[in-house]
């Protein structure tokens, strides 16, 4: 019988530690996906810094560095500087790349570093148990603001996307989603070019994925996907903000 | 070769080039920015890697990605750009990867001041960051010995996959006197493809390397530590340097002092010397591992009264003088914050007070 | 034998060069050299100055609080280094900017018009040039030739102001030798 599906060479044959109906391993699956497609397993380096992702080493197969907390885009241009010829991404979430390293991740995009960083925003701090992160949606309850983000207190969450694409260096910078098939299909051609520019030597490139997390949220991962799409999409708006075709 | 006249900084910057190390990442800080100055126009002529960071925490982790990436990377700092390379260090440390950090040190606590100081001394020995971890540390008296430190650095890193410190001072870095590059002081760099992420293919591997030091469960994380104990006492038994002067004959005292105060120290023993009176010393040229054996047996001399640990600092080596004294001689502390350094004269003076 | 000659001026007066050329001479010769600046905050706009130790064997301390030779360049480092100078000395008064005596009377005072005769020659940054050559031609801590040596040296990518220093290093040593 033919074998129509088949798990990407460049994931790992194991289970992960990920949460029933949390969307990491849709985009684990999306990021080994183009990697196999592009050929570049034997090339690739990825970098996942202290979240939920921090064990993404484990799920992977290919070269992988884990980083402290929001330091990843240092250590990939570390990386890339140093290895040219390997293909460098990191794999972020929101409280990692939007809080502690910000400083890191504006800095890596607007001096065009030449690798790819997969942004995954769910609003929340997993790894720690629900607290409120910078992408936190207002009234939204975490552990940390029970009664709901007061943005009088806190301020509005971070567009990440629109940020970055404010500065004039970065080639590619995108939000997707994967909370439907359609979107899927979508968040894996935007991180497919991503890779592609990286390999024509195009300059930085962010996917930011919008994802979910039904445990922190204390939603069913089915409610989990409505309130998503209810709540971040009205917020997060997908598509491209900036493109190497477009300058 | 001929020796040339060389700024401190620009010297350690020339002497990881002559090692070949050619990827530096670092943050502009007083007293040490002329070696980034210097490497920003030398680098690129050796198609190697110069990258200004954003800050000194940013420049520490491009360390880590490249030295993980299994490439010879450098960079230099001083006292509060080291602080905050500490979280980088202890990452670097738990990850065994090899790197080399100066720290041309400036006075503390804070901001402090921008004048010569050792007061990282603890820093750099016991701590700075997280976790157990130790720094292979070396520091150089005078501009050539920190070039020979610096060459020979790397290869110290990769031999024990660690990060080595060389901790020189304000005025190390700022003056210049005539060095050489000596040639096989820097072996070529070893072969990373046991644990280096430099692409699967390139090491025609199918087995991905990670990278890492994050150990989840009790037992390993106790395994990694333990690997890293037993790097540290490997260091002890192969690596401890120090030199001697003046510990021959009979002297009443012993001086322990290290890097450029250790020049001071010098000049006050031949002015006593003049006197009649003899002191001998004592200069770490490892601050980890410390020569413990070599003060033991430099203090038990019956006619070395006691021992004097002199440092531009508040007290800090002291404490390990007085741990290898043991309690068998007094052990005292003489110094000053940074920026005042103490004339051979002050050193004199303290001396024949301690002497009585 | 050490000695230990101090350079102090404004900044902007090549001072810190000033040093270096006799670093650079000494070096030459084949002596234990060290160049200390100092790099505080006093480095910006005000008083610049540097220490060169200069020895037949291996340079101890290079923290000197009582040079042997003091080159003033200006009022306040006159005031301020003249009384540290040790006992046999040179100190050397730039007399265009210092109008005042050093007010020792145990060492070797020289006065050279050094930034008046610079201005002279058409270019008031060779005053450090003229100063150090007559400092090199009274205290013959190096030969004259090794300074000149050194100061072709520093100017191997400027070659057409080498005349123009010859010419200022000439008239400082003639300065210096009919004091």
């Amino acid at each position: 019988m033919a074998k129509v599906f088949l798990k990407p060479k460049a994931l790992a044959d194991t289970h992960t530690h990920y949460c029933p109906g949390c969307t990491h391993g849709i985009i684990h699956r999306l990021v080994a996906e183009v990697i196999d497609e592009l050929g570049v397993q034997d090339t690739t380096v990825g970098v996942a810094p202290v979240g939920c992702s921090v064990l993404a080493y484990n799920y992977f197969n290919f070269d992988f560095q884990e980083a402290a907390h929001g330091r990843a885009p240092a250590v990939a241009t570390g990386i890339k500087r140093a290895r040219p010829d390997l293909t460098v991404f990191t794999y972020q979430g929101d409280g990692d790349l939007a809080s502690i390293g910000m400083a890191e991740i504006i800095h890596a995009a607007n001096r065009g570093e030449k690798f790819v960083t997969i942004f995954v925003n769910n609003a929340v701090y997993g790894m720690t148990g629900g607290q409120m992160a910078p992408t936190t949606m207002p009234n939204q309850i975490s552990t940390t603001s029970p009664a709901g983000r007061d943005v009088a207190d806190v301020g509005m969450p971070i567009k990440v996307a629109e940020l970055l694409a404010a500065l004039q260096t970065p080639a590619f910078i995108s939000r997707q989603a994967v909370l439907k098939p359609k979107q899927i299909f979508k968040a894996k051609k935007a991180i497919k070019k991503a890779f592609q520019y990286q390999l024509e030597g195009k300059c930085f490139s962010m996917v930011e994925v919008v994802s979910t997390c039904p445990t922190n949220w204390g939603l069913t991962p089915v409610d989990s996907l409505k309130w998503a799409e209810d709540k971040l999409l009205s917020y997060y708006k997908l598509g491209d903000y900036k493109t190497p075709e477009a300058e | 070769m001929a020796k040339v006249l060389m700024k401190g900084n620009e010297a350690i910057g020339e002497a990881a080039i002559k090692a070949g190390c050619l990827n530096y990442f670092a943050y502009p800080i007083t007293p040490q920015t002329e070696v980034a100055e210097y490497l920003c126009r030398r680098l690129p002529e050796e198609n190697g890697v110069f990258l200004q960071a954003e800050s000194e925490v940013a420049a520490s982790y491009m360390l880590f990605g490249a030295a993980g990436a299994g490439e010879r990377v450098f960079t230099t700092s001083s006292s509060p750009g080291i602080s905050l390379m500490g979280e980088a260090i202890s990452y670097m440390a738990g990850a065994q990867l090899p790197a080399v950090l100066v720290n041309i040190m400036r006075g503390g606590p804070g901001l402090g001041g921008i004048l010569p100081a050792q007061g990282d001394y603890f820093q750099a020995t016991k701590g700075g960051g997280h976790g157990d971890y130790r720094l292979l540390t070396l520091a150089p008296a005078s501009v050539q010995e920190a070039v020979e430190m610096v060459m020979e650095a790397f290869t110290l890193a990769e031999k024990y996959r660690n990060p080595v410190m060389i901790l020189g001072d304000g005025m190390l870095g700022q003056m210049m006197e005539p060095v050489e590059f000596p040639e096989g002081l820097t072996t070529a760099p070893s072969n990373k493809d046991e644990w280096a992420t430099n692409g699967m293919g390139n090491r025609n591997s199918n087995k991905p390397n990670i990278v890492k030091s994050l150990f989840l469960t009790d037992t390993d994380l106790n395994e990694n530590n333990l690997v890293l104990k037993a790097k540290y006492e490997e260091m002890k038994k192969h690596e401890i340097r120090y030199e001697s002067y003046n510990t021959d004959g009979d002297y009443q005292l012993l001086l322990v002092s290290f890097g450029m105060m250790s020049r001071i120290c010098k000049s006050a023993i031949d002015d006593l010397k003049e006197e009649g009176i003899e002191i001998g010393l004592i200069r770490p040229q490892t601050l980890f591992p410390f020569p413990d054996e070599a003060i033991r047996q430099a203090v038990d001399k019956p006619s070395c009264k006691s021992a004097l640990s002199v440092e531009l600092n508040m007290g800090q080596m002291v404490e390990d003088v007085e741990r290898c004294v043991h309690g068998k001689r007094p052990v005292s502390w003489f110094g000053t914050a940074g920026g005042v350094i103490p004339t051979p004269e002050e050193v004199v003076a303290e001396i024949k007070r301690v002497l009585g | 034998m050490q000695s230990e000659i101090m350079f102090a001026g404004f900044g902007g007066q090549g001072i810190l060069l000033m040093g270096e050329i006799l670093a650079q001479a000494a070096l030459k010769e084949g002596k234990e050299v060290a160049w200390i600046p100092s790099y505080g905050p006093e480095m910006r706009g005000g008083t610049a100055y540097c220490t060169v130790v200069i020895s037949d064997r291996p340079i101890g301390s290079p923290v000197i609080k009582n040079p042997k030779h003091l080159l003033a360049m200006n009022r306040p480092s006159l005031e301020k280094f003249a009384p540290t100078v040790k006992p046999g000395g040179i100190i050397l008064i730039n007399s265009s900017l210092i109008p005042i005596e050093s007010g020792r009377d145990d060492v070797d005072q020289i006065k050279i018009n050094a930034t008046g005769l610079a201005n002279e020659l058409g270019n008031v940054r060779i005053a450090n040039v003229i100063a150090l050559s007559a400092f090199v031609a009274r205290s013959k801590l190096v030969d004259f030739e090794s300074a000149q040596e050194a100061v072709k040296n520093k100017l191997a990518k400027k070659k057409k102001l080498i005349p123009l220093n010859l010419e200022a290093m000439e008239k400082g040593k003639e300065l210096a030798l009919n004091q």
